[in-house]
């Protein structure tokens, strides 16, 4: 019998821990959401993010709050495991009752929580490069679409200045955002008159680590006489014995560029760069970037982490951009309500630390500069090439068949972010 | 230093008498306002600049050029260009042009001078051409195989004259391959001719673009034709055996780090009968001990000695580890004998410790450690297939360790005792062998090695908290498959794993390869149910 | 032949314990629907909307323990592959919710999911056929990894792998099929699997009403997956896996065949994975190939353990320890939440080596202590 009392008791206490924690609201705080992986195999790149927003949140408490009110920010960890990103982010917004949520990293786990913030009018804002062919209402996109990122690195490849290549491998982890990002460049390339022979599309598992075969297999595929670029969407972990394999196999960025979109400063801490110099990567900001709100920036990243060697990198800079954009909508609405947040942040401006002025736009995604960026000696990139202007994210991409005549707007008369016509006509 | 530079200086005043003795002598203002032009904001300049100094023949150039190519040219404020040097831990500044030293200087307050890949693939050019007759042995070498790259007609007479002060066999050698190249694009029918036998018996994919183009050429003589299909024939014969010997490699590679990564868990599991799942964090914390040794090297250390953390990090690695694993089993595995699926648990749960503890104590993201320069590059034993350095001094670890830990078992007290715990613990106790010490020693033992196979590891891969994880799943295989408790039947599982998947990967793809792997592994246990080496007898059955 | 689920002990099916039984069905089925939907959401006696969900979850983890606890505490057949059943039932639920997405996808296409049109198919693939219609994918969710199971354990149990290397092949299994649902190609969503489901049964998935639903589904189904459990291991065909399980060898010279009776509970278990894995999916809204990693198998063996393995309820109560303490640790302690449960594992297996629920009952039940002190060399 006791066995059983026990049972009905355990199912007791959870529901009881669980509602008195619903209970249990503090006065005269703001309350954000940080929802990134501490712990599993993406705490690797999402750990430095969390961090990033803990410091932007004792920013503004340092110079008095939001709203008269002190910002607080509710850590969760949703280590890495995607039923747990979904369940974290209702309890954030259900139970915690945060105004806005500040996380995610892979595709996965953004689609994992998409439905619950549209099912409970939350606001998310995501920081991370990504594949587009998304606008929703209760995201804000502060990462980069692919337009701003893989076109213009291709473009510049097979410009003169960026070697003029012929031939292209497109290396990638097998998951939506390299298959989508590949899917554009190949329409993209065709358009250019790029032959379907000289282009390879390869990719490897997540976790990938013995790249013996595959970077012989570029190599040979480069000695066909053209000149070769590899554009690499090789996932986080996968990169490091990758490169390794790259510098070892005597891979000469003057011969084959390799240009990567999820390397930068953070993942060439974990690898000695000194025989990758010249390899490239495409983001919309780069720690050596030099001007006052960048120095600034790095000074505070240093100063809240305690570690002048610290780097900081794009995902970071987009998270600096989206709670920078958070605060002034929320005093610009004079309330943390999500409806006038949401109307409030179009339009938005920040001083971003790229040195430009990053814009939010109707369909929910920024314009920002982009910049192609060389591996430096010393793990940071010198920028080789930059967009004269901040240049508008597609949230749907003009190369693919299937975006024909998507619109994303979230204002009078389309309000909508997957429309092929307006909502309202008058 | 002095001398040297002197040699070299005279070395090069004769080239540029040798070379263009007809041209106008270089300019010393032609000099300063290329190098002026060096510093423009325009990459299309600095090109410009850099294929001029290429051509200029003034010696100062060289020096110039490699500063612009390894980062060391720098702007100052007045716009003055000058070269930094880092000479005895203390870093000189002086003037590009002049070449006199700027004292007081502060490089970190100046521009770099940057550069892009174009520019790279341009100074490199400018630099080759004239490395050809570099006093450096592998700078000529390195400068007659790229030639290799970008045959034509002006570069055909460079390399006659090179070919003819040549005096190393192995570079003349080189250096007529790149002129064979060369001449078949520009000279005469014979020399064509000629040239294309040289090529044929070469085993280059490079070469063989080369003379695919020239085969496919519209206007290409028939004969000609004749004789580049028969070098291709033998080229392409060649070449797939050149690919079944790169395959074999990679596949040993593979396997080498598959058994680094088992042989700890052969011994934990395979001979102590402990599902240990915290193997994988054992390599992990070798792997951190080497990024701690090497970051102790660089901090403590002159900076030459840097080159030799590894073998400082090894031992200390089997240490760490193996200190770990005596206490774990000190405080919680001996408690668990008998239970075998019970230590699944418990390691379990010291498998999330540690992880958390590392990401703790050094933080998530990846943590840098680097080749030593010994294991850096590679070299191509014939053309087309790249060793790498890293990956064949891998090799040569995994057997070495395996050997010597097959001594200890079968030639040592200590492996005799270990052998007689695990066989028939009462009996051995009987005997008067102490097993609590010996189960220890033997799970230290086996997170030693664990530990060392980290430090290899972090060689070719990641040094991240998540590194066990990566590990775990297919070493448990590779133990199973090749007979749990039997060291010779890891070492066969290992490399037949990793054979097999380098041999599937070209044709099935990575991810589709590594499944049929594992489905033929499942099958194979249906067929041996104990492995490939089972062990017989009634230990056998108490091995399960 | 197996023995068959007769002769049942006596004792097994008393008055008390349908008592118990009923109670405990009670109380999650009616009680928690009646604070959540009945009592005012301002009430503090109210259940919020968040944790129904939760509690779904939960419940179906616990159906998933049941199902290991069911081949390893009773047959002593260590699957560290059981998350494969699971994610297979969820795959086949997954495939009706995206069905019946419609044209309300991302692409309209009434036909294709999503990924599908963006990788450029034209047409389903043979697999997908039947599984707009709910009864479709209903048998599927068990004949799937029912089959996967009667084929893996036919070959397995037939050449008499036991032991580790049962255990390894099994999650050689689950690695290889993780391995192949991440690949695009596959058709079943690669790495984003599938999500964003909108309807089960022309009910609003994102409905409270369908929630609860859900969640009474999931009652029902621990319940009858108790009872079935129950009943296997009451019956003589249970006393033959425990037999099995302590001594092997000795119940196969005894005549009985081992292979027919571990096949038989093998592929119960596997069904009734897969049934937690259906009812798992449109709770979490998500299923993804993660679902077959190693690690998550291993963590099923570890609810079990903590329970209390060879206990049924045992492994009901493990699982929902374990992942309430999960849901509250990695809210409320974010940085150092691994350490508690690690810690939770080893003082476990070292202070209360039956689990939670052996420490709790008296010691009246002596044969699993007496297993333990079978020698080693008879064990599986």
């Amino acid at each position: 019998m006791l066995n059983r009392m026990w049972q009905a008791g355990v199912a007791a206490a959870v529901i009881a821990a669980a509602a008195s924690g619903a209970t249990a609201q503090t006065q005269g705080t703001i309350k954000i959401g940080v929802l990134h992986s501490l712990s599993g195999t993406m705490a690797i790149s999402e750990t430095t993010l969390k961090d990033t927003i803990l410091m932007m949140v004792d920013d503004i408490n340092k110079k008095g709050g939001l709203l008269g009110k002190k910002v607080e920010a509710v850590v969760v960890d949703p280590a890495s495991n995607w039923p747990l990103f979904a369940e974290k982010a209702r309890d954030l917004l259900s139970k915690e009752k945060v105004a806005a949520v500040f996380g995610c990293w892979t595709s996965v786990s953004r689609k994992s929580v998409l439905p619950v913030f549209e099912e409970l009018n939350g606001l998310l804002y995501y920081p991370v490069q990504y594949e587009g062919e998304e606008s929703s209402r209760n995201v804000f996109y502060t990462g980069a679409a692919p337009n701003q990122q893989a076109i213009p690195a291709v473009e510049y490849l097979m410009g003169e200045e960026g070697g003029a290549a012929k031939r292209w491998v497109l290396e990638g982890t097998d998951y939506v955002y390299p298959r989508t990002t590949n899917k554009i460049l190949e329409a993209f390339l065709k358009s250019k008159g790029v032959a379907a022979d000289d282009i390879k599309i390869n990719y490897t598992p997540f976790g990938y680590s013995d790249w013996q075969t595959e970077v012989a297999a570029i190599k040979s595929f480069a000695s066909g006489g053209k000149k070769t670029a590899v554009v690499s969407t090789i996932n986080g972990d996968a990169n490091v014995p990758f490169y390794k394999e790259l510098a070892n196999a005597g891979i000469k960025a003057a011969e084959i560029p390799v240009v990567a979109f999820s390397v930068g400063e953070e993942e060439l801490a974990g690898i000695d760069t000194k025989n990758l110099v010249g390899h490239l990567a495409a983001w919309n900001y780069f720690e050596s970037v030099k001007n006052p709100t960048n120095d600034a920036f790095i000074k505070e990243w240093h100063d809240f982490i305690k570690n002048p060697k610290r780097v900081t990198n794009d995902p970071m800079e987009a998270h600096y951009i989206g709670f920078k954009m958070w605060t002034q909508a929320v005093r610009q609405a004079g309330t943390t309500d999500v409806d006038a947040v949401r109307q409030a942040m179009y339009g938005q401006k920040v001083k971003a630390p790229s040195g430009f002025i990053a814009v939010m736009n109707t369909n929910h995604h920024l314009s920002k500069p982009v910049m192609i960026g060389e591996i430096r000696p010393d793990g940071q990139f010198d920028v080789v090439w930059q967009t004269k202007e901040a240049i508008k994210a597609d949230a749907w991409s003009p190369y693919l068949l299937e975006d024909k005549g998507k619109i994303a707007d979230w204002t009078y008369p389309w309000v909508c972010g997957n429309c092929t016509e307006a909502k309202y006509k008058d | 230093m002095g001398p040297v530079v002197t040699v070299r200086l005279l070395r090069w005043v004769g080239i540029v008498l040798l070379l263009l003795a007809s041209s106008v002598s270089a300019r010393a203002d032609d000099f300063a306002t290329l190098v002026g032009d060096l510093a423009s904001d325009s990459f299309a300049d600095k090109e410009r600049a850099v294929t001029a100094l290429g051509v200029l023949d003034d010696p100062r150039a060289v020096s110039v050029l490699q500063a612009l190519s390894e980062g060391r040219l720098l702007k100052t404020t007045d716009g003055r260009v000058v070269i930094s040097k880092i000479a005895g831990g203390t870093t000189r500044v002086r003037d590009a042009v002049t070449g006199e030293d700027i004292a007081g200087a502060d490089p970190d307050r100046f521009d770099r001078v940057i550069v892009n890949n174009r520019l790279r693939g341009a100074i490199e050019g400018a630099l080759a051409a004239l490395t050809l007759f570099s006093i450096d042995r592998d700078a000529r070498l390195v400068a007659a195989r790229d030639a290799l790259r970008h045959p034509s007609a002006g570069e055909a007479a460079l390399l006659e004259k090179a070919i003819a002060v040549e005096q190393d066999p192995e570079i003349r050698a080189a250096v007529q391959l790149s002129l064979s190249a060369a001449r078949l694009v520009s000279g005469s029918r014979q020399e064509r001719l000629t040239a294309i036998r040289a090529l044929g018996t070469t085993t280059d994919p490079q070469i063989k673009n080369l003379l695919d183009e020239f085969r496919a050429a519209p206007d290409t003589d028939p004969e000609l034709k004749k004789a580049a299909d028969a070098a291709l024939t033998s080229i392409g014969n060649r070449l797939r055996l050149v690919s079944i010997a790169a395959n074999l490699f990679q596949g040993i590679s593979l396997g080498s780090v598959l058994l680094l990564a088992a042989i700890g868990l052969a011994i934990t599991f395979g001979v102590m009968g402990v599902i240990n799942m915290a193997h994988g964090e054992m390599i992990m914390l070798g792997a951190y001990t080497a990024y701690v040794c090497q970051q102790s090297f660089r901090a403590l250390l002159p900076a030459d000695w840097i080159d030799a953390y590894l073998s400082v990090a090894v031992p200390v690695a089997f240490f760490v580890a193996g200190g770990i694993g005596v206490a774990l089993e000190r405080s919680v595995i001996r408690f668990l004998y008998g239970r075998p699926l019970e230590t699944l648990l418990a390691t379990w749960g010291v498998s999330l410790i540690l992880q958390q503890a590392v990401r703790s104590i050094f933080g998530s993201p990846n943590k840098e450690v680097s080749n030593p320069s010994w294991m850096t590059g590679g070299f191509d034993p014939i053309g087309g297939f790249t060793i790498t350095w890293n990956r064949l001094y891998i090799i040569l670890f995994c057997f070495i360790v395996l050997s010597v830990l097959a001594l200890i078992l079968s030639r040592t007290s200590f492996g005799l005792h270990m052998r007689a715990v695990t066989q028939n613990r009462p009996m051995a106790s009987v005997m008067g062998i102490r097993t609590a010490r010996i189960d220890a020693l033997t799970f230290g033992l086996g997170s030693g090695i664990a530990g060392m196979a980290g430090v290899a590891l972090s060689q070719v891969g990641n040094v991240s908290p998540n590194l066990g994880t990566i590990y775990i799943v297919d070493s448990f295989l590779v133990v199973v498959f090749g007979g749990v408790g039997n060291l010779l039947g890891t070492l066969v599982g290992a490399l037949s794993l990793g054979i097999v998947n380098k041999f599937l990967e070209p044709v099935a793809g990575a991810i589709l390869g590594k499944i049929v792997v594992l489905v033929a592994i499942i099958l194979f246990i249906q067929r041996r149910p104990r492995g490939l080496f089972a062990l017989k007898g009634r230990t056998a059955e108490a091995e399960a | 032949m197996p023995a068959l689920p007769g002769g049942q002990q006596k004792g097994a099916w008393s008055p008390r314990f349908w008592a118990s039984f009923l109670a405990c069905g009670v109380a999650l089925a009616v009680a928690v629907p009646a604070f959540n939907h009945w009592v005012p959401p301002d009430s503090p006696a109210a259940l919020p909307d968040y944790l129904v969900p939760l509690l779904g979850k939960y419940l179906c983890y616990a159906l998933l323990a049941l199902s290991l606890d069911l081949i390893w505490g009773y047959a002593g057949i260590l699957s560290l592959g059981h998350g494969a059943f699971f994610a297979l039932g969820g795959y086949c639920m997954g495939m009706y919710l995206m069905r019946q997405v419609g044209t309300r996808g991302v692409y309209g296409n009434p036909l294709l999911p999503d990924f599908m049109v963006f990788l450029n198919w034209k047409e389903l693939p043979w697999f997908w056929w039947g599984f707009d219609h709910f009864a479709y994918a209903a048998t599927m969710v068990v004949l799937v990894p029912g089959l996967l199971a009667l084929v893996f354990g036919w070959l397995a149990f037939r050449s008499r792998v036991t032991g580790v290397y049962l255990s390894i092949i099994t999650q050689a299994m689950t690695y290889a099929l993780m391995l192949a649902f991440f690949r695009n190609d596959m058709g079943f969503g690669g790495n984003n699997g599938m999500t964003d489901y909108k309807d089960i049964l022309g009910w609003d998935v994102h409905q409270s009403s369908t929630r609860l639903g859900l969640y009474i589904a999931s009652v029902l189904a621990l319940g009858l997956g108790y009872l079935c459990c129950r009943f296997i291991t009451a019956s003589k065909l249970g006393r033959v896996l425990l037999a099995l399980r302590d001594a092997e060898s000795r119940v196969r010279f005894l005549g009985y065949s081992v292979t027919d009776a571990k096949l038989f509970v093998f592929t119960v278990s596997a069904v009734l994975a897969g049934i937690a894995g259906a009812l798992y999916v449109p709770q979490v809204g998500i299923i993804n190939p993660s679902e077959f990693s190693p690690g998550n198998s291993i963590e099923i063996a570890i609810w079990v353990s903590v329970g209390g393995r060879g206990t049924l309820v045992g492994a009901i109560v493990g699982a929902v320890i374990v992942n309430s303490a999960k849901t509250w640790l990695t809210g409320a302690a974010p940085e150092t939440w691994l350490f508690v449960l690690g810690t939770l594992f080893i003082l476990t297996t070292l202070v209360f080596p039956r689990g939670v629920v052996g420490l709790l009952r008296r010691p009246s039940r002596i044969r699993t202590r007496a297993a333990a002190r079978v020698p080693a060399g008879e064990r599986a």
